[in-house]
Protein backbone atom coordinates (compact mmCIF):
# COMPACT_ATOMS: atom_id res chain seq x y z
CA UNK A 1 0.00 0.00 0.00
CA UNK A 2 1.02 3.83 -0.48
CA UNK A 3 2.42 5.34 2.26
CA UNK A 4 0.42 8.39 1.72
CA UNK A 5 -2.65 6.42 1.61
CA UNK A 6 -1.77 4.48 4.35
CA UNK A 7 -0.84 7.93 6.26
CA UNK A 8 -4.69 8.97 5.30
CA UNK A 9 -6.35 5.79 6.75
CA UNK A 10 -4.31 5.86 9.84
CA UNK A 11 -5.17 10.22 10.25
CA UNK A 12 -9.26 9.07 9.22
CA UNK A 13 -9.65 6.56 11.63
CA UNK A 14 -7.90 8.60 14.33
CA UNK A 15 -9.76 11.87 13.93
CA UNK A 16 -13.19 10.37 12.98
CA UNK A 17 -12.88 6.80 14.83
CA UNK A 18 -15.22 4.22 14.54
CA UNK A 19 -17.79 3.77 17.49
CA UNK A 20 -16.12 6.12 19.74
CA UNK A 21 -18.52 6.24 22.91
CA UNK A 22 -19.57 3.70 25.51
CA UNK A 23 -22.87 2.55 25.81
CA UNK A 24 -24.91 0.75 29.46
CA UNK A 25 -26.85 -1.86 27.04
CA UNK A 26 -26.80 -4.79 28.59
CA UNK A 27 -24.48 -7.87 27.24
CA UNK A 28 -21.62 -6.03 26.53
CA UNK A 29 -18.30 -7.26 27.96
CA UNK A 30 -15.85 -4.67 28.75
CA UNK A 31 -11.97 -4.04 29.88
CA UNK A 32 -9.47 -1.03 30.20
CA UNK A 33 -6.40 -0.86 28.77
CA UNK A 34 -4.58 0.29 31.34
CA UNK A 35 -2.60 -2.73 32.51
CA UNK A 36 -0.65 -3.26 29.74
CA UNK A 37 0.05 0.44 29.02
CA UNK A 38 0.91 3.27 31.41
CA UNK A 39 0.06 6.11 29.10
CA UNK A 40 -3.14 4.93 26.80
CA UNK A 41 -6.42 4.88 28.81
CA UNK A 42 -8.82 3.04 26.59
CA UNK A 43 -12.11 1.10 27.62
CA UNK A 44 -13.18 -1.22 24.61
CA UNK A 45 -16.84 -3.19 24.90
CA UNK A 46 -17.81 -6.07 22.97
CA UNK A 47 -21.24 -7.66 22.73
CA UNK A 48 -21.04 -11.71 21.55
CA UNK A 49 -24.08 -13.22 20.06
CA UNK A 50 -23.80 -17.47 19.35
CA UNK A 51 -19.47 -16.60 19.12
CA UNK A 52 -19.88 -13.39 16.72
CA UNK A 53 -19.21 -10.12 17.22
CA UNK A 54 -22.30 -7.68 16.90
CA UNK A 55 -20.96 -4.45 18.32
CA UNK A 56 -17.77 -3.71 19.26
CA UNK A 57 -17.31 -0.06 21.39
CA UNK A 58 -14.60 2.48 22.74
CA UNK A 59 -13.66 5.31 24.66
CA UNK A 60 -10.58 6.91 26.28
CA UNK A 61 -7.14 8.68 25.65
CA UNK A 62 -4.85 7.18 23.55
CA UNK A 63 -2.28 8.26 21.14
CA UNK A 64 -2.96 8.54 16.71
CA UNK A 65 -1.94 4.65 16.70
CA UNK A 66 -3.81 3.20 19.23
CA UNK A 67 -6.83 5.26 18.19
CA UNK A 68 -6.65 4.42 14.55
CA UNK A 69 -5.90 0.67 15.68
CA UNK A 70 -8.85 0.32 17.71
CA UNK A 71 -11.27 2.01 15.24
CA UNK A 72 -10.07 -0.40 12.08
CA UNK A 73 -9.81 -3.11 14.14
CA UNK A 74 -13.33 -2.54 15.24
CA UNK A 75 -14.62 -2.03 11.24
CA UNK A 76 -12.58 -5.17 10.49
CA UNK A 77 -14.18 -7.12 14.05
CA UNK A 78 -17.96 -6.67 13.96
CA UNK A 79 -19.61 -10.18 11.99
CA UNK A 80 -17.00 -12.04 12.48
CA UNK A 81 -16.67 -14.99 14.87
CA UNK A 82 -14.32 -15.10 17.70
CA UNK A 83 -12.78 -18.12 15.48
CA UNK A 84 -12.23 -15.91 12.79
CA UNK A 85 -11.06 -12.88 15.23
CA UNK A 86 -8.13 -15.05 16.86
CA UNK A 87 -7.04 -15.68 12.73
CA UNK A 88 -7.25 -11.97 12.32
CA UNK A 89 -4.87 -11.37 15.70
CA UNK A 90 -2.66 -14.05 15.13
CA UNK A 91 -1.83 -12.68 11.71
CA UNK A 92 -2.00 -8.99 12.72
CA UNK A 93 0.75 -9.50 15.79
CA UNK A 94 2.84 -11.58 12.88
CA UNK A 95 2.46 -8.39 10.63
CA UNK A 96 3.90 -6.14 13.54
CA UNK A 97 6.71 -8.47 14.47
CA UNK A 98 7.51 -8.72 10.83
CA UNK A 99 6.78 -12.31 10.48
CA UNK A 100 5.38 -13.94 7.64
CA UNK A 101 1.40 -13.14 7.60
CA UNK A 102 -1.43 -13.71 5.79
CA UNK A 103 -2.06 -10.20 4.17
CA UNK A 104 -5.62 -11.07 2.65
CA UNK A 105 -7.04 -11.47 6.21
CA UNK A 106 -6.06 -8.21 7.54
CA UNK A 107 -7.83 -5.66 4.70
CA UNK A 108 -7.35 -2.36 6.37
CA UNK A 109 -4.96 -3.47 9.43
CA UNK A 110 -2.33 -3.65 6.81
CA UNK A 111 -1.94 -0.28 7.36
CA UNK A 112 0.33 -1.04 10.18
CA UNK A 113 3.24 -3.09 8.30
CA UNK A 114 5.75 -0.67 8.59
CA UNK A 115 5.12 0.07 12.35
CA UNK A 116 7.73 -2.11 13.54
CA UNK A 117 10.50 0.51 12.02
CA UNK A 118 8.87 2.51 15.58
CA UNK A 119 9.64 0.26 18.00
CA UNK A 120 7.92 1.99 21.08
CA UNK A 121 4.46 2.24 18.98
CA UNK A 122 4.12 -1.48 18.60
CA UNK A 123 2.62 -1.69 21.61
CA UNK A 124 0.38 1.14 20.66
CA UNK A 125 -0.72 -0.80 17.43
CA UNK A 126 -1.53 -3.96 19.48
CA UNK A 127 -2.72 -2.40 22.33
CA UNK A 128 -6.87 -2.98 21.00
CA UNK A 129 -5.83 -6.20 19.97
CA UNK A 130 -4.99 -7.08 23.74
CA UNK A 131 -8.11 -5.67 24.68
CA UNK A 132 -10.06 -7.88 22.60
CA UNK A 133 -7.88 -10.68 23.35
CA UNK A 134 -9.13 -10.19 27.55
CA UNK A 135 -12.83 -10.29 26.22
CA UNK A 136 -12.57 -13.58 24.32
CA UNK A 137 -11.31 -14.88 27.33
CA UNK A 138 -13.83 -13.39 29.41
CA UNK A 139 -16.32 -15.04 27.20
CA UNK A 140 -14.87 -18.44 26.77
CA UNK A 141 -14.61 -18.33 30.66
CA UNK A 142 -18.74 -17.17 31.11
CA UNK B 1 27.21 24.93 31.23
CA UNK B 2 29.71 22.12 31.34
CA UNK B 3 28.55 20.53 28.45
CA UNK B 4 32.43 19.21 27.56
CA UNK B 5 31.73 17.13 30.95
CA UNK B 6 29.01 15.38 29.19
CA UNK B 7 29.84 12.76 26.31
CA UNK B 8 26.42 12.06 25.80
CA UNK B 9 26.14 15.58 24.19
CA UNK B 10 28.68 14.50 21.52
CA UNK B 11 25.98 13.26 19.76
CA UNK B 12 22.77 14.92 18.04
CA UNK B 13 20.73 15.20 20.81
CA UNK B 14 18.68 17.59 23.00
CA UNK B 15 18.49 16.02 26.41
CA UNK B 16 14.84 17.33 27.96
CA UNK B 17 14.11 14.53 30.14
CA UNK B 18 16.74 15.26 33.06
CA UNK B 19 13.37 14.53 35.27
CA UNK B 20 13.68 11.07 34.53
CA UNK B 21 17.37 10.48 34.61
CA UNK B 22 20.12 12.81 34.21
CA UNK B 23 23.39 12.26 32.32
CA UNK B 24 26.56 11.69 33.51
CA UNK B 25 30.15 14.06 33.54
CA UNK B 26 32.78 11.96 32.48
CA UNK B 27 34.42 12.24 36.43
CA UNK B 28 31.43 10.01 37.40
CA UNK B 29 32.12 7.42 34.72
CA UNK B 30 35.60 7.43 35.06
CA UNK B 31 35.75 6.77 38.95
CA UNK B 32 32.72 3.89 38.40
CA UNK B 33 35.41 2.68 36.08
CA UNK B 34 38.44 2.86 38.55
CA UNK B 35 36.22 0.96 41.02
CA UNK B 36 35.96 -1.92 38.60
CA UNK B 37 39.48 -1.74 37.38
CA UNK B 38 41.90 -0.55 39.84
CA UNK B 39 40.56 -1.66 43.32
CA UNK B 40 37.48 -3.74 42.68
CA UNK B 41 36.69 -5.50 46.09
CA UNK B 42 34.56 -5.41 48.52
CA UNK B 43 33.99 -2.61 51.91
CA UNK B 44 34.36 -3.79 54.94
CA UNK B 45 35.75 -6.95 54.71
CA UNK B 46 39.35 -7.26 53.77
CA UNK B 47 42.45 -7.01 55.33
CA UNK B 48 44.58 -6.02 51.57
CA UNK B 49 45.03 -2.68 50.85
CA UNK B 50 42.37 -2.52 47.66
CA UNK B 51 40.04 -3.58 50.28
CA UNK B 52 41.28 -0.77 52.64
CA UNK B 53 40.86 2.14 49.65
CA UNK B 54 37.65 1.07 48.64
CA UNK B 55 36.63 1.04 52.22
CA UNK B 56 37.48 4.52 52.69
CA UNK B 57 36.28 5.85 49.86
CA UNK B 58 32.72 4.34 50.63
CA UNK B 59 32.81 6.21 53.99
CA UNK B 60 33.93 8.87 52.58
CA UNK B 61 30.93 8.92 50.46
CA UNK B 62 28.93 8.81 53.76
CA UNK B 63 30.70 11.98 54.94
CA UNK B 64 30.30 13.63 51.17
CA UNK B 65 26.48 12.93 51.72
CA UNK B 66 25.94 14.10 55.30
CA UNK B 67 27.72 17.27 54.33
CA UNK B 68 25.89 17.83 51.31
CA UNK B 69 22.42 17.47 52.77
CA UNK B 70 23.77 19.18 56.26
CA UNK B 71 22.89 16.52 58.12
CA UNK B 72 24.43 16.05 61.89
CA UNK B 73 25.86 12.76 61.96
CA UNK B 74 26.95 10.31 59.54
CA UNK B 75 25.40 7.42 61.24
CA UNK B 76 21.66 8.94 59.70
CA UNK B 77 23.24 8.54 56.14
CA UNK B 78 22.25 5.05 55.10
CA UNK B 79 22.59 3.72 51.26
CA UNK B 80 19.97 2.17 49.28
CA UNK B 81 18.68 1.84 45.62
CA UNK B 82 16.89 4.95 45.14
CA UNK B 83 14.15 7.24 46.95
CA UNK B 84 11.60 4.35 45.84
CA UNK B 85 13.22 2.49 48.59
CA UNK B 86 14.07 5.07 50.91
CA UNK B 87 10.38 6.11 51.06
CA UNK B 88 9.19 2.27 51.36
CA UNK B 89 11.67 1.58 53.65
CA UNK B 90 10.63 4.43 55.57
CA UNK B 91 6.81 3.00 55.08
CA UNK B 92 7.73 -0.51 56.35
CA UNK B 93 9.94 -0.40 58.65
CA UNK B 94 9.14 2.50 60.80
CA UNK B 95 5.37 3.83 59.91
CA UNK B 96 4.25 0.08 60.11
CA UNK B 97 5.03 0.03 64.13
CA UNK B 98 4.80 4.01 64.51
CA UNK B 99 1.43 4.37 63.66
CA UNK B 100 -1.55 3.15 64.39
CA UNK B 101 -5.12 2.75 63.02
CA UNK B 102 -7.03 6.15 62.42
CA UNK B 103 -3.91 7.93 62.41
CA UNK B 104 -3.17 10.06 59.89
CA UNK B 105 -0.86 11.24 57.08
CA UNK B 106 -1.09 13.89 54.84
CA UNK B 107 0.21 14.04 51.14
CA UNK B 108 -0.64 15.79 47.85
CA UNK B 109 -2.39 15.38 44.83
CA UNK B 110 0.70 15.64 42.65
CA UNK B 111 3.44 13.31 44.99
CA UNK B 112 4.87 10.56 42.79
CA UNK B 113 3.94 6.93 43.09
CA UNK B 114 6.90 6.29 45.45
CA UNK B 115 5.38 8.88 47.99
CA UNK B 116 1.60 7.59 47.50
CA UNK B 117 1.34 3.96 46.93
CA UNK B 118 3.47 2.92 50.03
CA UNK B 119 1.24 4.92 52.40
CA UNK B 120 -2.15 3.83 50.56
CA UNK B 121 -0.64 0.07 51.23
CA UNK B 122 -0.86 1.29 54.64
CA UNK B 123 -3.82 2.38 55.05
CA UNK B 124 -4.90 -1.21 53.68
CA UNK B 125 -3.35 -3.04 55.91
CA UNK B 126 -3.19 -1.24 59.07
CA UNK B 127 -6.42 1.09 58.86
CA UNK B 128 -4.14 4.50 58.49
CA UNK B 129 -5.86 7.44 56.89
CA UNK B 130 -4.20 9.21 54.08
CA UNK B 131 -5.24 12.73 53.62
CA UNK B 132 -4.99 15.54 50.98
CA UNK B 133 -3.72 18.40 51.47
CA UNK B 134 -5.84 21.05 48.96
CA UNK B 135 -3.65 22.88 46.68
CA UNK B 136 -4.09 26.73 46.07
CA UNK B 137 -4.43 27.97 42.54
CA UNK B 138 -1.06 27.65 41.08
CA UNK B 139 -1.37 24.27 42.31
CA UNK B 140 0.88 25.01 45.59
CA UNK B 141 1.28 23.67 48.95
CA UNK B 142 0.74 26.60 51.99
CA UNK B 143 1.49 25.92 55.49
CA UNK B 144 -2.19 27.75 55.92
CA UNK B 145 -3.57 24.61 53.82
CA UNK B 146 -1.75 22.26 55.51
CA UNK B 147 -3.17 23.83 59.12
CA UNK B 148 -6.50 23.43 57.32
CA UNK B 149 -6.46 19.71 57.35
CA UNK B 150 -4.98 18.90 60.03
CA UNK B 151 -5.97 17.02 63.23
CA UNK B 152 -4.75 15.40 66.47
CA UNK B 153 -4.67 12.30 64.51
CA UNK B 154 -2.31 13.76 62.29
CA UNK B 155 1.48 12.39 62.43
CA UNK B 156 3.01 12.15 59.28
CA UNK B 157 3.33 15.06 56.99
CA UNK B 158 4.95 13.65 53.63
CA UNK B 159 5.68 15.95 50.18
CA UNK B 160 8.09 15.61 47.77
CA UNK B 161 10.22 18.93 48.04
CA UNK B 162 9.39 19.82 44.39
CA UNK B 163 7.34 17.63 42.29
CA UNK B 164 7.57 16.22 39.49
CA UNK B 165 4.94 17.28 37.14
CA UNK B 166 4.21 20.85 38.13
CA UNK B 167 7.82 21.25 39.26
CA UNK B 168 6.70 23.59 42.06
CA UNK B 169 9.25 24.07 45.47
CA UNK B 170 7.13 23.50 49.13
CA UNK B 171 8.07 25.96 51.43
CA UNK B 172 10.20 22.89 53.32
CA UNK B 173 11.72 25.41 56.11
CA UNK B 174 8.22 26.48 57.16
CA UNK B 175 6.28 22.89 56.86
CA UNK B 176 9.22 21.52 59.12
CA UNK B 177 8.62 24.40 61.95
CA UNK B 178 4.93 23.80 61.76
CA UNK B 179 5.80 19.60 62.31
CA UNK B 180 8.35 20.35 65.09
CA UNK B 181 5.30 22.84 66.63
CA UNK B 182 3.02 19.57 65.99
CA UNK B 183 5.12 16.61 66.91
CA UNK B 184 4.78 15.39 63.11
CA UNK B 185 7.05 13.15 61.29
CA UNK B 186 8.03 15.07 58.31
CA UNK B 187 8.93 12.78 55.38
CA UNK B 188 10.25 14.97 52.32
CA UNK B 189 10.89 13.22 48.66
CA UNK B 190 14.13 14.99 47.89
CA UNK B 191 13.96 12.90 43.94
CA UNK B 192 13.65 16.05 42.17
CA UNK B 193 15.30 18.85 44.18
CA UNK B 194 18.82 16.78 44.93
CA UNK B 195 21.15 18.40 42.75
CA UNK B 196 19.24 21.33 42.01
CA UNK B 197 19.03 23.64 45.14
CA UNK B 198 20.56 23.25 48.18
CA UNK B 199 18.67 21.10 51.02
CA UNK B 200 19.63 21.35 54.92
CA UNK B 201 17.53 18.64 56.90
CA UNK B 202 18.36 20.62 60.34
CA UNK B 203 17.12 23.64 59.33
CA UNK B 204 14.45 21.98 58.14
CA UNK B 205 13.52 19.43 60.74
CA UNK B 206 13.09 17.04 58.23
CA UNK B 207 12.69 13.33 59.86
CA UNK B 208 13.32 11.31 57.25
CA UNK B 209 14.59 12.06 53.60
CA UNK B 210 14.98 10.56 50.09
CA UNK B 211 17.00 10.64 46.74
CA UNK B 212 18.40 9.01 44.25
CA UNK B 213 21.95 9.51 42.68
CA UNK B 214 20.73 9.62 38.82
CA UNK B 215 18.73 12.23 39.17
CA UNK B 216 22.16 14.09 40.13
CA UNK B 217 24.52 13.12 37.75
CA UNK B 218 24.89 9.83 39.54
CA UNK B 219 24.74 6.45 39.03
CA UNK B 220 21.29 4.55 38.31
CA UNK B 221 20.68 2.58 41.03
CA UNK B 222 22.38 4.52 43.90
CA UNK B 223 20.54 6.71 46.57
CA UNK B 224 20.29 7.58 49.97
CA UNK B 225 17.76 7.43 52.80
CA UNK B 226 18.31 10.36 55.75
CA UNK B 227 16.70 9.94 58.90
CA UNK B 228 17.17 11.67 62.44
CA UNK B 229 18.95 9.61 64.66
CA UNK B 230 16.74 8.39 66.98
CA UNK B 231 13.94 7.78 64.60
CA UNK B 232 16.48 5.78 62.11
CA UNK B 233 17.33 4.07 65.42
CA UNK B 234 13.66 3.07 65.84
CA UNK B 235 13.52 1.68 62.68
CA UNK B 236 13.27 -2.28 62.50
CA UNK B 237 15.25 -3.05 59.11
CA UNK B 238 13.56 -4.82 56.56
CA UNK B 239 16.72 -6.86 55.07
CA UNK B 240 18.79 -9.23 57.08
CA UNK B 241 22.16 -10.81 56.59
CA UNK B 242 25.78 -10.18 55.88
CA UNK B 243 27.51 -6.95 57.17
CA UNK B 244 24.30 -6.22 59.29
CA UNK B 245 24.62 -8.21 62.70
CA UNK B 246 27.48 -8.17 65.38
CA UNK B 247 26.73 -12.22 65.92
CA UNK B 248 24.39 -14.40 66.06
CA UNK B 249 24.77 -17.92 67.39
CA UNK B 250 22.78 -21.35 66.53
CA UNK B 251 20.78 -20.89 69.95
CA UNK B 252 19.21 -18.22 68.25
CA UNK B 253 21.03 -15.31 70.55
CA UNK B 254 21.82 -12.17 67.80
CA UNK B 255 22.63 -8.69 67.71
CA UNK B 256 22.38 -6.06 65.34
CA UNK B 257 25.24 -3.82 64.42
CA UNK B 258 24.59 0.30 65.03
CA UNK B 259 23.53 2.58 62.61
CA UNK B 260 24.56 2.70 59.61
CA UNK B 261 25.96 -0.78 59.18
CA UNK B 262 22.47 -2.29 60.57
CA UNK B 263 20.07 -0.80 57.36
CA UNK B 264 22.88 -1.81 54.71
CA UNK B 265 22.29 -5.76 54.61
CA UNK B 266 24.63 -7.75 52.36
CA UNK B 267 27.28 -6.20 49.63
CA UNK B 268 26.08 -2.54 48.50
CA UNK B 269 26.04 -1.07 45.42
CA UNK B 270 29.67 0.10 45.79
CA UNK B 271 30.11 1.33 42.13
CA UNK B 272 27.50 3.37 42.55
CA UNK B 273 28.00 4.82 45.97
CA UNK B 274 31.63 6.05 44.71
CA UNK B 275 30.21 7.46 41.62
CA UNK B 276 27.64 9.26 43.78
CA UNK B 277 30.73 10.87 45.88
CA UNK B 278 32.35 12.07 42.42
CA UNK B 279 28.52 13.31 41.71
CA UNK B 280 28.30 15.40 44.71
CA UNK B 281 32.10 16.91 44.21
CA UNK B 282 30.75 17.87 40.68
CA UNK B 283 27.93 19.64 42.09
CA UNK B 284 29.40 21.65 44.88
CA UNK B 285 32.21 22.81 42.36
CA UNK B 286 29.57 24.06 40.26
CA UNK B 287 27.51 25.20 42.94
CA UNK B 288 24.12 24.34 44.03
CA UNK B 289 22.74 28.07 43.38
CA UNK B 290 24.54 28.30 40.07
CA UNK B 291 22.33 25.54 38.64
CA UNK B 292 19.39 26.48 39.86
CA UNK B 293 19.63 30.11 38.72
CA UNK B 294 20.52 28.57 35.04
CA UNK B 295 17.27 26.16 35.24
CA UNK B 296 15.40 29.40 35.88
CA UNK B 297 16.46 31.21 33.32
CA UNK B 298 16.09 28.34 30.89
CA UNK B 299 12.55 28.43 32.26
CA UNK B 300 11.90 31.36 32.04
CA UNK B 301 13.04 31.48 28.20
CA UNK B 302 11.12 28.56 27.61
CA UNK B 303 7.94 30.34 29.07
CA UNK B 304 8.05 32.66 27.11
CA UNK B 305 9.25 31.34 23.61
CA UNK B 306 6.20 28.39 23.86
CA UNK B 307 3.81 30.90 24.98
CA UNK B 308 4.02 32.93 21.78
CA UNK B 309 3.27 29.09 20.30
CA UNK B 310 -0.28 28.59 18.42
CA UNK B 311 -1.91 25.81 20.28
CA UNK B 312 0.50 24.97 22.85
CA UNK B 313 -1.17 24.95 26.61
CA UNK B 314 1.61 25.56 29.81
CA UNK B 315 0.87 24.03 32.91
CA UNK B 316 3.18 25.28 35.46
CA UNK B 317 4.01 28.36 33.73
CA UNK B 318 4.56 29.82 37.24
CA UNK B 319 6.50 26.89 38.96
CA UNK B 320 9.97 28.12 39.95
CA UNK B 321 12.02 24.61 38.80
CA UNK B 322 13.49 23.83 35.87
CA UNK B 323 10.42 21.78 34.87
CA UNK B 324 7.83 23.05 31.60
CA UNK B 325 4.89 20.85 31.09
CA UNK B 326 3.06 21.07 27.91
CA UNK B 327 0.67 20.16 25.26
CA UNK B 328 0.12 20.73 21.33
CA UNK B 329 -3.94 21.13 21.58
CA UNK B 330 -5.64 18.07 20.90
CA UNK B 331 -2.70 16.03 20.28
CA UNK B 332 -2.25 13.58 22.75
CA UNK B 333 0.98 14.06 24.78
CA UNK B 334 3.23 10.33 22.93
CA UNK B 335 2.48 11.53 19.67
CA UNK B 336 4.08 14.83 20.79
CA UNK B 337 6.97 13.09 22.28
CA UNK B 338 6.91 11.06 19.11
CA UNK B 339 7.19 13.90 16.78
CA UNK B 340 9.72 15.81 18.78
CA UNK B 341 12.21 12.33 18.80
CA UNK B 342 12.39 13.20 15.37
CA UNK B 343 14.23 16.71 15.97
CA UNK B 344 16.39 14.47 18.57
CA UNK B 345 14.72 15.93 20.99
CA UNK B 346 13.83 13.75 24.40
CA UNK B 347 10.81 14.48 26.32
CA UNK B 348 8.79 12.42 28.48
CA UNK B 349 5.39 11.59 27.35
CA UNK B 350 2.43 10.69 30.12
CA UNK B 351 1.32 11.24 33.14
CA UNK B 352 5.04 10.86 34.92
CA UNK B 353 4.16 8.51 37.52
CA UNK B 354 2.05 11.05 39.11
CA UNK B 355 -1.41 9.73 38.32
CA UNK B 356 -3.62 12.13 40.35
CA UNK B 357 -2.03 14.88 39.78
CA UNK B 358 -4.76 14.97 36.29
CA UNK B 359 -7.10 15.86 39.36
CA UNK B 360 -5.35 19.35 40.02
CA UNK B 361 -3.97 20.41 36.35
CA UNK B 362 -7.28 18.78 34.88
CA UNK B 363 -5.45 16.96 31.75
CA UNK B 364 -4.09 13.01 32.43
CA UNK B 365 -1.33 13.34 30.14
CA UNK B 366 1.03 15.75 29.29
CA UNK B 367 4.81 16.42 27.87
CA UNK B 368 7.36 17.33 30.36
CA UNK B 369 10.62 19.16 29.13
CA UNK B 370 12.89 18.57 32.74
CA UNK B 371 16.20 21.14 32.33
CA UNK B 372 19.69 21.02 33.99
CA UNK B 373 22.65 22.60 34.17
CA UNK B 374 24.39 21.38 30.40
CA UNK B 375 20.63 22.65 28.85
CA UNK B 376 21.47 25.57 26.58
CA UNK B 377 18.46 28.47 24.94
CA UNK B 378 20.02 27.22 21.65
CA UNK B 379 18.16 23.68 23.03
CA UNK B 380 14.98 25.60 23.64
CA UNK B 381 15.11 27.25 20.31
CA UNK B 382 15.25 24.07 18.77
CA UNK B 383 12.23 22.37 20.57
CA UNK B 384 10.69 25.98 19.25
CA UNK B 385 10.86 25.47 15.99
CA UNK B 386 9.95 21.91 15.84
CA UNK B 387 6.83 22.77 17.51
CA UNK B 388 6.43 25.89 15.32
CA UNK B 389 6.33 22.85 12.54
CA UNK B 390 3.46 20.86 14.68
CA UNK B 391 0.68 21.01 11.46
CA UNK B 392 2.91 18.03 9.88
CA UNK B 393 3.01 16.38 13.14
CA UNK B 394 1.04 13.42 11.64
CA UNK B 395 3.19 13.43 7.93
CA UNK B 396 5.98 12.53 10.68
CA UNK B 397 4.73 10.52 13.13
CA UNK B 398 2.25 8.33 10.78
Amino acid sequence: MDEKLKRDIILDNYQNPMNRGLTNSDGYIKVNTRNSSCVDNVDVMAKLENGVFIDIRFDGDACAISTSATSIMIKTLIGKTVAETEKIIENYEKMINEEAYDKELLGELNVYDTVSKQPSRKKCATLPFEAIKRIIEEAKKA
Amino acid sequence: MNREDFQMLDGNIVYFDNGATTLKPKCVVDEVIDYYTKYTANAHRGDYDISQIVDSKYEGVRDKVKDFIHAKRREEIVFTKGTTESLNTVAFGFMNTYLEKEDEVLITKSEHASNVLPWLELAKRKGIVVKFIPLNEHHEVTVENIRKVMTEKTKVISLAHVTNVIGDIRPIEDIGKLCLEKNIIFVVDAAQSIGHIPIDVEKCNISFLGFSAHKMLGPTGIGVLYGKYDLLNRLTPTEYGGGMNSYFESSGELEYKPLPERLEAGTQNIAGVLGMGKAIDYLLKIGLDNIHKHELELKKYAVEKLKQIPNIRIYNAESNSGIIVFNIHKVFSQDTAVFLNHYGICVRAGNHCAKIVKDEINVSNTCRASFYLYNTKEEIDKLVEALNNQDKIFDIIL
